[in-house]
């Protein structure tokens, strides 16, 4: 289907433009862009007149947990998961069963994606070996078969050795690592952030300094390697301070931050609700506010959901028998709206390039923005429309999400992939967009 | 005022006002006690089932005695013997009893919150008997009582609570029982086993216990747990002793008529000397006495009793 794309305010920080102008779409590209375009005959018109159209969003750190946790989440129903939070693409986490630490994982994730998928897959490999931290994983072979990105997420590397010779190896691959900055030891047992909130609700603590050593040892490492770092889901002021420090000093470290690290706090915990417990955990008000900061003053590069869906039974458990996590790919749009651009705290054109040039760049992804000729991957976002958010709304098989009930106003409402449109009106397709 | 909440979780949540109610529905219930006849049948017809997820012979005997007093009937259940070990989640598990007919379940469990957990999904009412390092309102309760019992105003009292306050849920549950009711109060612990913030919970926090015993009319000596020294959080049981442990000597600092509590099992000679825990000023005896008084009043008013009138 052709599709003419209609007075949409095209916001695309890869040519850094902020325009009213129309989108004429044909086959999989972008054939025509200007103001005043007349619909053809076997054109769709999509009418974006007040809607906000960009360069598709891409979320490069979710957990679609195909293979092996399918009850969980599966590259069918997170890629629709995607499609419907306006993601045109995502990077996938390699912590699956087994774990993406050799080529056929990696080509499984794309064949799956080929025949299942709403949207692109980025896939990742491993940094190590069934992510054990102990021996390095065929990087070479992971880059081969198509992976952007390496990570044992969900895991830190806990040897400062292992992290050193992978930062130095993947370097040959063109691979950025990316790490998942907390120092076990530290963590212990703990299910939530350490303070106020943790000693009265009597639940372990998980210290801000458990995050913050490990992004100090890692930076340390970027500078002595000269390797490209990529800090996951950021979570203290610390952390946000640190990689300030080193960015102003050349070190080659990226970073990224998710919605829940910059709109919740430990309070929310209160409710002993497992869909609040993650890690990192949600932070002190201080900490969000620096995450926020982070964001704005582009310390902190992009925007991830750290998508991870649990099931109902994983889930409906005891605070501490809960497994961490928080299913976020249907709710990015709207909390970066409603709590960073109508609060005037970043602008459309930062949040827009957290989602899309930023993580292309850092990942080396082949995107280029809205122009002639250029793959036709977009999405809309209607920056009036209010929902509220009710989990058994979502796509994701993971319900687990913190933001239930709600009141958002800024959503997604189409995504176009390659020149389908896989979601409209808040409706996604039910037809896998890529085969 | 009458009693509305179907579920007693802690002591946080309950008012000044709330707290009174327990504590003056608990003086008749101890006369109760020491009648000949130590029953009545208030609670007759009704099911009371505790759910002992951690072992427990105290407070799980206290709250079965507490309902046979009352005239319910009573079943206990440990998690040795429950479907728990088969894989059962802690929810289906419980669900299990309340639909057999059960009024209310008396729940210990180590994770903090389990409580709560249960009490959203249940129809049943839940009695929080000590949930993980969160609360263990009962406990709360009993020492307050004790303390009016044997000091008659709690307004102004100086209670000293001593020892783990890290992982003890009867220090926060007195900790919002005491101050609710104007006391002040101070804690004192290695620095280790104080929890962050600790002060926001209004109390004043110690590393040395000598300074938070300076004329205190009120100690409360808490458990110290071995495994505490194994994760590091001090260094030895002889070291803990010798600089935290209530003996003769430490005891002088305190008012001359103070109050000594614990709420059990005591580790004799390295939380407090035998000397102190059998002597005049002890309560420790008292507490257990008063924690089945407590636990009746709990018991009848979760069971709509609605008001403190006792049906004699």
């Amino acid at each position: 289907m052709n599709l003419l794309i209609k007075g949409g305010r095209i916001i695309d920080p890869f040519s850094e433009q902020d325009t009213i102008c129309d989108i004429r779409i044909k086959n999989d590209k972008i054939v025509e862009t200007g103001p005043g375009l007349a619909r053809k005959s076997s054109e769709k018109l999509v009418d974006a007149g007040g809607m906000i159209v960009c360069p598709g969003l891409i979320d490069m750190h979710v957990h679609l947990r195909e293979p092996g946790y399918e009850g969980k989440e599966t590259i069918a129903t997170g890629t629709r998961a995607a499609a419907k939070g306006g993601f045109t693409g995502v990077g996938a986490m390699p912590n699956t069963l087994p774990v993406a630490d050799n080529p056929a994982v990696i080509e499984y994730v794309r064949k799956i994606t080929r025949e299942e998928g709403m949207c692109r897959v980025y896939p990742f490999g491993s940094i190590t070996r069934d992510s054990r931290g102990e021996n390095l994983a065929e990087i070479g072979e992971l880059a081969n078969a198509g992976a952007v990105a390496i990570s044992d997420d969900g895991n830190p590397v806990e040897s400062a050795e292992i992290l050193r010779r992978a930062l130095e190896y993947a370097r040959a691959f063109n691979l950025p690592l990316v790490d998942h900055c907390e120092d076990r030891a530290l963590s212990g047992e703990g299910v939530m952030h350490e303070g106020y909130v943790s000693t009265i609700l009597g639940l372990k603590g998980i210290s801000a300094a458990s995050e913050e050593v490990v992004v100090a040892r890692d930076i340390i490492l970027a500078e002595m390697t000269g390797a490209h770092l990529h800090i996951a889901h950021v979570s203290t002021a610390h952390s946000v301070k640190m990689i300030r420090e080193a960015k102003a000093r050349g070190v080659p470290v990226t970073a990224e931050a998710t919605p829940h690290h910059f709109t919740l706090t430990h309070e929310a915990v209160k409710s002993y609700d497992t869909a609040t417990k993650v890690n990192p955990p949600l932070r002190t008000h201080e900490d969000v506010e620096a995450v926020i900061e982070g964001l704005a003053d582009g310390t902190i590069d992009i925007i991830v959901s750290d998508h991870a869906p649990h099931s109902y039974e994983d889930k409906t458990v005891e605070y501490d028998a809960a497994p961490f996590g928080i299913s976020g790919l249907e709710t990015v749009v709207p909390l970066v709206v409603d709590r960073l651009i109508l609060t005037g705290k970043i602008s459309w054109a930062r949040a827009v390039a957290a989602l899309t040039s930023e993580p292309a760049r850092i990942f080396g992804l082949p995107c280029k923005g809205i122009q002639e000729g250029s793959t036709a991957d977009l999405t809309i976002i209607d920056p009036g429309l209010k929902i509220t958010v009710e989990k058994d709304s979502f796509i994701s098989l993971g319900k687990n999400t913190p933001f239930e009930g709600m009141r958002l106003q800024g959503w997604p409402c189409a995504t176009i992939v390659g020149g389908n449109l896989v979601m409209f009106e808040r409706k996604a397709e039910l037809e896998p967009a890529l085969s | 005022m009458a009693w509305e909440r179907k579920d007693l979780l802690g002591l946080e949540e309950l008012s000044r006002e709330e707290i009174e109610l327990v504590l003056e529905t608990a003086v008749p219930m101890k006369d109760i006690m020491q009648r000949e006849i130590k029953k009545v049948p208030t609670l007759r017809g009704k099911t009371v089932v505790n759910f002992f997820f951690e072992p427990s012979t105290r407070t799980r005997t206290s709250f079965e005695l507490a309902g046979k007093f009352m005239g319910a009937d009573t079943s206990n259940i440990s998690v040795s013997t429950s479907s728990v070990k088969k894989g059962e989640s802690l929810l289906d598990t419980i669900r299990t009893v309340e639909v057999m007919g059960a009024d209310v379940i008396v729940i210990r469990h180590g994770a903090s919150g389990a409580p709560r957990f249960l009490a959203e999904r249940l129809q049943a009412s839940v009695i929080n008997a000590g949930d993980g390092h969160h609360e263990h309102p009962t406990q709360g309760l009993l020492d307050l009582f004790t303390i009016k019992q044997k000091k008659g105003e709690v307004r102004g009292l100086k209670v000293a609570i001593l020892g783990d306050i890290k992982h003890s849920r009867v220090a926060r549950s007195n900790i919002w029982a005491l101050t609710k009711m104007g006391a002040e109060v101070r804690v004192a612990g290695p620095p280790t086993l104080l929890p962050p913030e600790i002060e926001k919970m209004g109390v004043k926090a110690y590393y040395r216990v000598e300074e938070a015993l300076e004329g205190a009319d009120v100690i409360n000596v808490l458990r110290i747990q071995r495994e505490r020294q194994r994760q590091g959080m001090f260094s030895s049981v002889r070291e803990y002793a010798r600089f935290y442990g209530l003996d003769k000597k430490r005891l002088q600092l305190a008012a001359p008529d103070a109050l000594v509590m614990h709420p059990g099992p005591m580790n004799r000679g390295v939380e407090i000397t035998s000397e102190i825990a059998d002597g005049l000023q002890s309560s420790i005896n008292e507490q257990v006495t008063n924690g089945v008084a407590v636990r009746m009043a709990v018991l009848y008013l979760i069971l709509g009793g609605g008001s403190h009138e006792l049906a004699n």
